[in-house]
């Protein structure tokens, strides 16, 4: 068991006096893995509080750069960096915020040549993607690799946030078994999004993960928190895990990662 | 019957932006059919031809998924609320 330094002591004293987290629940935290897919929209609070929250290992995944028109939401990169990787962005930002976090970055685009193996090092993955043919492919990765997938989606004034547990849950697959076909998405119409709707649903991303590390509360496991910014309303479906499902089912008919292709004109980034 | 349907902001462009509804009917299909002569359109955006939602679309009745209830053909009653929840993928990395 590892010692906290006084500085630590003081840094985290708000959550060790917190009865459900405490000396070891900081501790769970500082040895954890979280992988972040995206430094966009979603990953940049996500990784903000992240590192906040004393979270030791942070791996983060883009190989985007930092643009102008990405700074009314992604709230880890910064005016000066524009041009800069975001991956080396969020890094200076973490940093400056908490040394504890060890990041590790990769600049990549995710496709079924390095999911599998990137994945593999972490406790848990946060998706902070922007677009289908990722989703799916982490869908089916984490399936596969049996790694607990906290998924958060945003568009316009409304966001979804659930959680994927394998063997323990519904998948995406289960939910919406195929992606759209190009021209049918909703994010390929129109496009604009609230950017303060990032900072919360990236938010419910965090908090849904650290009661994952911690054990406490109750996750979106088989749930579907959908957040309606206009009308202020949250409301919790539930999700099923379907016994047909092409991924997680008994006799699953995708064995193998599938690279979709690029919709609607749109970049496959992460 | 008059059952309240939730509208995503997707299909908001077909109900003159309004992102509550009603419609009439007493199963699940009754109430598209009925979204339908209501919004032009709308059916198309949501069903299959065979009249199944789409794949990238699931329809709640109250809180759970018609799929996993009796498909469209499931009867709904008085206070009963509609929600069709399309996949959205946006993170906006961009």
């Amino acid at each position: 068991m590892m010692e906290f330094t006084d500085d630590q002591i003081e840094r985290y004293s708000r959550h060790i006096i917190l009865p459900e987290v405490g000396g070891s629940g900081q501790q769970k935290m500082l040895e954890s893995k979280i992988l972040l897919l995206g430094a966009g929209g979603l990953g940049s609070p996500a990784a903000y509080y992240l590192a906040a929250a004393g979270i030791g290992n942070l791996g983060i995944v883009d190989f985007d750069r930092v643009d102008l028109s990405n700074l009314q939401r992604q709230i880890i990169h910064s005016t000066e960096r524009i041009g800069m990787l975001k991956t080396e962005s969020a890094k200076k930002t973490i940093e400056a915020l908490n040394p504890d976090v060890k990041v590790t970055l990769y600049n990549q685009k995710l496709d079924s040549s390095n999911i599998m193996e990137l994945i593999d090092n972490y406790d848990y993955i946060i998706d902070g993607s922007d677009n289908f043919p990722t989703r799916y492919l982490v869908n089916d990765a984490c399936v596969m690799k049996n790694k607990t997938l906290i998924h958060g989606s945003i568009y316009r004034f409304e966001g979804q946030v659930t959680v994927f547990k394998p063997g323990d849950g519904p998948c995406y697959r289960c939910l919406y078994p195929e992606p759209p076909p190009p021209g049918m998405a909703p994010n390929c119409q129109e496009g604009g999004v609230l950017g303060v709707l990032a900072g919360i649903i990236g938010n419910l991303q965090v908090v849904e993960t650290l009661k994952l590390i911690l054990g406490i509360g109750k996750t979106l496991v088989g749930k579907l928190l959908i957040y309606d910014a206009l009308n202020t309303e949250f409301r919790k479906l539930n999700l099923r895990k379907d016994v047909d499902c092409p991924v997680c089912s008994e006799n699953p008919t995708i064995t193998e990662l599938i690279d979709y292709e690029e919709f609607c004109g749109i970049k496959n980034s992460n | 019957m008059a059952i309240k349907v939730r509208v995503p902001t997707p299909l908001m462009k077909l109900t003159d932006n309004k992102s509550e509804v009603t419609a009439e009917g007493e199963t699940i299909a009754d109430i598209i059919n009925d979204l339908e002569n209501q919004f032009t359109g709308i059916k198309d955006r949501i069903c299959e031809e065979s009249g199944a939602p789409r794949r990238f679309i699931n329809i709640y009745l109250n809180e759970e998924d018609i799929r996993f209830l009796e498909g469209e053909k499931t009867i709904i009653k008085d206070g009963d609320e509609i929600s069709i929840i399309p996949a959205i993928a946006g993170g906006t990395s961009n």
